[in-house]
């Protein structure tokens, strides 16, 4: 049903957890299945040098928000939020139809956490 | 406790074909191939090979040779039942009682029954999974044909008060509506709990071979002595008339082997699968916070425990499970290509979480301690990884769509 990509992440997550002091937080929840992923970062010069996640639900949005991470870290913020939902699908191979808004929720958390930054407006290199 | 250890316990989906039954199907595939309807030597064995099982069929059940026909499972079973009191009683009434956690084998067939003009009562069971006898009882009217309830549930495995209910349905009967039939699926209860089809009061019941270690595609409706039924099939004259086609001769063998299997060593096996079943339950609690065992406080069969881990996703334990080569189900949303969760959990009134955090394992006569040993260290360990992972519930989140 899922890729070994999706089981992978799912019993190995990559950076879990949370980050002290982050430059940004993004936390969004589905409101239909009650999925939920929190992104935190830290910036240091236009750069993502460091994110983690926390992730409650299915596999796919375990997987998603995993991967994500991956696809980040030591990322150029205006590069990362580039970054669209197949780019996500992309990194696990392939997610069932009826699974694609797990990579949607974990877009949100990414533009979440880059939108905060933004608000504070206090990190060079965070304009929109 | 290996690494590579395989582990099912998903015995409420399929069980294994017990090495006995498959020594006895063997013949049946080359050398005795007969037609059971023909008349050569070859036909003569099969037919007698038939006719062991139905033996062995009707011994498990206490019901005579005569009232077990041979069907090719329990979905055919409970089709057969319901469609066929509902095509043969139709004149004398259209109104069915069943209940809300039935299989889709019975529920669907309602359904499809209720398009055609019958009207279906889908009677509530309480909160720990169980219907309440007196509510069958209100619920039967002068119009009813068909009072459908499972014997026990394949999600929770709680056993229904059949006897009570079969008492109800007598008692109509004596007091005038004869055509008032008593049907039970008991699909996951055969071989698992001793049954009397006299002491439960129906004049059906549906069992399948392949969920007491026979082989898949062979099951059997009893139908009492006298019960006028219609038919799903035309064809020839097979099995009384009730079930054309040429019998499953291998798997009809197969299912009365197993039966025979499980009469002999019904209580060894149960108290066995009952201590295992027990031992996992009580190890998960002493392990873990926040769970919930479902159909706990009434009475249930001995191989099924569902558990619900309070703020963890089913699927997300199950694919966890399944990577260390042990095999369970959830009923949680989302899974098996459904955005629906389980009809069964739902009418039980549990929590849209505790819905979502079930996890169903489901023993076999062949399960071991080792691998219940195994089970518990794997499933503490994943759901309490699971319950680290997920964001603290006093973080505020932004909704999301
Ligand atoms: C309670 C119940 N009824 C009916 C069925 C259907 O049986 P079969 O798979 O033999 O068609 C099942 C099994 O899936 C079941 O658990
Ligand atoms: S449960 Fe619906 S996407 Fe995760």
């Amino acid at each position: 049903m899922y890729t070994k990509e999706v089981e992978d992440h799912l019993a190995n997550p990559r950076n879990a957890g949370e980050l002290i002091e982050p430059s940004g937080t993004g936390d969004v929840v589905n409101q239909v299945c009650n999925d939920r992923i929190r992104l935190t970062l830290h910036i240091v010069d236009g750069v993502i040098t460091d994110a983690k996640f926390k992730a409650s639900g299915c596999p796919p949005t375990v997987a998603a928000a995993s991967v994500l991470t991956t696809l980040i870290i030591g990322q150029e913020i205006e590069r990362a939020a580039q970054l669209s939902r197949n780019d996500v699908i992309a990194a696990l191979v392939r997610l069932p139809p009826a699974k694609i808004h797990s990579a949607v929720l974990a877009i949100e958390a990414l533009q979440g956490a880059l939108d905060c930054i933004n608000n504070r407006e206090e990190v060079s290199g965070a304009k929109k | 406790m290996t690494a590579s250890m395989k582990v099912y316990l998903d015995n409420s989906a399929t069980t294994l074909v017990a090495p006995e039954v498959i020594e006895s199907m063997l013949p049946y595939f080359s050398g005795d191939i007969g037609n059971a309807s023909s008349v050569h030597s070859f036909g003569q064995r099969a037919k007698a090979a038939v006719e062991t099982a139905r033996r062995q069929i009707a011994e498990l059940i206490k019901a005579a040779p005569s009232e077990i026909v041979f069907v090719s499972g329990g979905t055919e079973a409970d089709n057969l039942a319901i469609r066929g009191i509902a095509e043969a009683h139709s004149a004398t009434g259209r109104h069915i009682i069943t209940s809300a956690i039935e299989h889709p084998a019975v529920l669907a067939t309602c359904e499809a029954l209720e398009s055609s003009g019958f009207r279906v009562t889908y009677a509530p069971v309480s909160s720990a999974g169980v219907v309440d006898p007196q509510q069958i009882r209100e619920a039967i009217k002068d119009d009813t044909i068909l009072v459908s309830i499972m014997q026990a549930n394949n999600e929770i495995g709680t056993v229904q008060p059949l006897e009570e209910i079969g008492r109800f349905v007598r008692e109509r009967r004596r007091a005038g509506a004869s055509n008032l039939h008593f049907h039970t699926d008991a699909v996951q209860s055969a071989g698992k709990i001793p049954i009397d089809v006299d002491d439960l009061g129906v004049d059906l019941l549906s069992l399948t071979a392949h969920k007491f270690h026979g082989p898949k595609g062979a099951g059997a409706l009893y139908v009492k002595k006298g019960t006028r039924l219609g038919k799903l099939f035309y064809g020839g004259h097979h099995e009384r008339d009730r079930r054309p086609g040429t019998e499953n001769v291998p798997g009809i063998v197969g299912l009365g082997r197993a039966a025979d299997l499980a009469a002999q060593e019904l209580s060894e096996r149960s108290d066995r699968m009952r201590g295992l079943r027990n031992y996992l339950e009580d190890s998960l609690k002493q392990r873990l916070t926040d769970m919930k065992i479902n159909g706990d406080g009434a009475p249930r069969l001995p191989n099924v425990s569902n558990v619900s881990f309070a703020g963890v996703d089913g699927e997300s334990v199950l694919i966890n499970l399944d990577l260390k080569g042990i095999a369970v189900s959830t009923g949680a949303a989302c899974s098996s290509g459904s955005l629906e969760p389980s009809h069964v959990l739902k009418a039980l009134a549990l929590t849209k979480e505790e819905i979502r955090g079930s996890v169903r394992f489901s023993l076999g006569a062949f399960t071991t301690q080792a691998e219940i040993d195994y089970a518990i260290a794997v499933t503490v360990e994943a759901v309490k990884r699971l319950r680290e992972l997920a964001p603290a519930a006093e973080e505020s989140a932004r909704a999301s769509l």
